[in-house]
């Protein structure tokens, strides 16, 4: 029981008419790296949503570390220790790189309330440090983010997840705008999580990238959990059958 | 060496360039406007804009025309400090003006003596109460209050009904106004005491708008305050989901800035020595202006106090430029009007060039 960090147990998310998410059952334990595949529509995003508190599901029950949860907000999610990178990116484009780092959560030199005296200086060194531990390059800390590229805005935001995630990380496509060395770094830092035991949710349309990092994996389609399959059982064109619906799983076994 | 490379892909980075900030643009054009009145001055009325050209005082510069630039936009700067974080933040502010002019009627009229020439004050509102001849406290705190308790509404409507900033501080706007004119039914009010008339003495303004910015400018630059200004008029969602809160931190932004009006209009009445229902129309104006000018960005994350500060100078340049080239004071508020809307087609062009870049 206090193996599983996530469970969703008939998850339902309706816009309007059209269902999204139909009835997901989904386990994740603890030091676990899942992989959630699936077409574009296919609910993967919907999923993540419902469990960041971005969205309020329609119905069904979500356990979090052991009890029962209800976001009302991301901010709640994230205080019960849900890290999640989402695909537009949630940075302050007119801040540099420590402001964004700890937005929200800034170090303080002397408090006096909303008008504390920000650590400046110990911000930026915990950033070098953020950076040099997820091996993210970046040329300058203190120019904005504005200015960045694509890959470099990304490394930002999975160094800051990475910097504060406590129980639980959510990367939705993280590297789907990135080039290759960028892919490979950010590959990097999931497999560090990895070695220090942290859980992930991976969703991607990578199938070597998958392959790489997770052990098991997620296929959803047209809103519903189609397959769930150990990596060590699959491979890719098992996958991709699933995720084109040429084949099916017995539900009751996705439950395990 | 200037070039370091180092970075993603062994990107080249310059760091000579990348630092170059913003202000010094601004620094530039106040140079080159000063140069521009010295040149016209030389031309046409063949005098000098800001040296010393008279025999009988031993100065380099004209002392009495750098008072009067910094004098006159000293009381309007105090506003643009507030408008500044508060447009950093994302906002407008357009009732300062308005909340001048009620809070300069309403402290003042805490602030009368009670004889004038030997006979009891004609003007005084609250003589019958005998509420004259107070220490100076009372009528600062009461403008102070005046000043926060319009900056508490204006936040409050902002970040709880969502209605838009614009909206709620045009509403503030008209009713400020409204109450400077009903406080005493349109009579002015005159005959402060003397510690009152001495916070506006002599270059009093000018040492408030200046201790005031550099208070500022360490606020927006090293408070968590300063940084949840620009990260909110930045990127507002992102700063919600980061778990800063935005609603608090906007009635906050808001208090302050009529906090700052209400220290103008304190300055600016005890400076007049009287207080008028009219006083500080179009001040908000003038002051989104100097902030604007100084290279604070109207769609919000951009700016700081000391462009600010430099905005206002320009400002006041202008303006006794005109008035030394000795231009009619009706071509001065059309060249206001004209200014205030270049240098809003400034801040869309700084923008259109900056997304372009990518």
């Amino acid at each position: 029981m206090s193996d599983i960090v996530l469970k969703t147990e008939g998850l339902t998310k309706h816009y309007g008419g059209v269902h999204a998410l139909v009835d997901a059952n989904f386990e994740l334990r603890r030091g676990e790296h899942v992989a959630i595949m699936g077409d574009n529509g296919a609910g993967k995003s919907t999923f993540v949503r419902q469990i960041t508190g971005v969205e309020r599901r329609t119905s069904g029950k979500v356990w979090f570390d052991g009890q029962e949860v209800d976001f009302a907000g991301p901010l709640h999610a994230r205080e019960a220790g849900i890290e999640a990178v989402f695909q537009n990116l949630a940075l302050a484009d007119d801040l540099d790189v420590p402001s964004n780092l700890f937005l929200g959560r800034e170090k303080i030199l002397f408090n006096l309330g909303p008008f504390s005296i920000l650590d400046r200086k110990g911000m930026r060194q915990a950033t070098e440090a953020a950076l040099k531990r997820t091996a993210v390059k970046i040329p300058n800390l203190g120019s904005t983010i504005r200015n960045m590229s694509g890959g470099q805005r990304q490394c930002v935001a999975i160094a800051r997840t990475a910097t504060f995630a406590s129980k639980l990380i959510i990367m939705d496509e993280p590297t789907a705008a990135l080039g290759v060395q960028e892919t490979a770094q950010v590959e990097n830092i999931v497999r560090t999580l990895k070695d220090n035991g942290e859980p992930l949710i991976l969703i991607s349309h990578n199938m070597r990238q998958v392959f790489d990092l997770v052990d098991r994996i997620v296929v959803f389609r047209r809103g519903r959990i189609v397959a769930n399959l150990r990596k060590e059982e699959t491979d890719g064109q098992d996958v991709v059958a699933y995720i084109t619906g040429a084949k099916t799983q017995n539900m009751a076994a996705a439950a395990l | 060496m200037a070039q370091t490379t180092f970075g993603v892909g062994g990107l080249t980075y310059d760091h000579s360039k990348r630092h170059m900030p913003q202000e010094l643009n601004v620094l530039i054009a106040l140079v080159l406007i000063i140069a521009a009145f010295e040149l016209l001055g030389r031309i046409l009325i063949g005098d000098s804009f800001l040296l010393n050209t008279r025999d009988n005082v031993d100065t380099i510069f004209n002392q009495a025309r750098l008072q009067i630039i910094i004098l006159q936009v000293s009381i309007v700067g105090i506003i643009a400090i507030g408008i500044t974080q508060v447009i950093i933040s994302g906002g407008i502010d357009l009732s300062a003006g308005s909340v001048v002019g009620a809070t300069a009627m309403i402290a003042m009229s805490f602030a009368q003596v009670a004889m004038v020439n030997g006979n009891p004050n004609p003007k005084a509102v609250f003589l019958e109460q005998g509420w004259v001849d107070l220490p100076v406290i009372v009528p600062v705190i009461v403008g102070l209050g005046c000043g926060l308790l319009a900056g508490l509404i204006n936040g409050s409507l902002i970040a709880y009904t969502k209605i838009p900033p614009f909206i709620a501080t045009l509403g503030m706007m008209v009713t400020a106004r409204g109450v400077a004119k009903w406080w005493t039914k349109g009579e002015p009010i005159s005959f402060p005491t003397e510690s009152f008339a001495g916070i506006g003495k002599g270059l009093m303004p000018v040492v408030i708008f200046l201790a005031l910015a550099v208070l500022f400018h360490l606020m927006l630059k090293y408070t968590l305050y300063g940084k949840r200004c620009y990260a909110i008029g930045s990127n507002e969602e992102a700063a919600r989901m980061s778990g800063i809160n935005v609603e608090r931190h906007k009635v906050l932004v808001y208090s302050i800035a009529g906090l700052l009006a209400a220290v103008a209009a304190i300055v600016l009445s005890s400076k007049n020595l009287t207080a008028q229902a009219g006083m500080g129309v179009m001040y908000e104006l003038d002051a989104i202006a100097m902030a604007v000018i100084g290279g604070v960005s109207l769609s919000g994350g951009r700016g700081s106090i000391i462009g600010t500060v430099l905005g206002s100078l320009i400002f006041g340049v202008i303006i006794s430029g005109f008035t030394f080239l000795k231009l009619d004071a009706y071509y001065q508020e059309m060249v206001k009007g004209a200014i205030i809307v270049g240098a809003v087609v400034l801040d869309v062009w700084r923008q259109r060039r900056r997304s372009s870049r990518g």
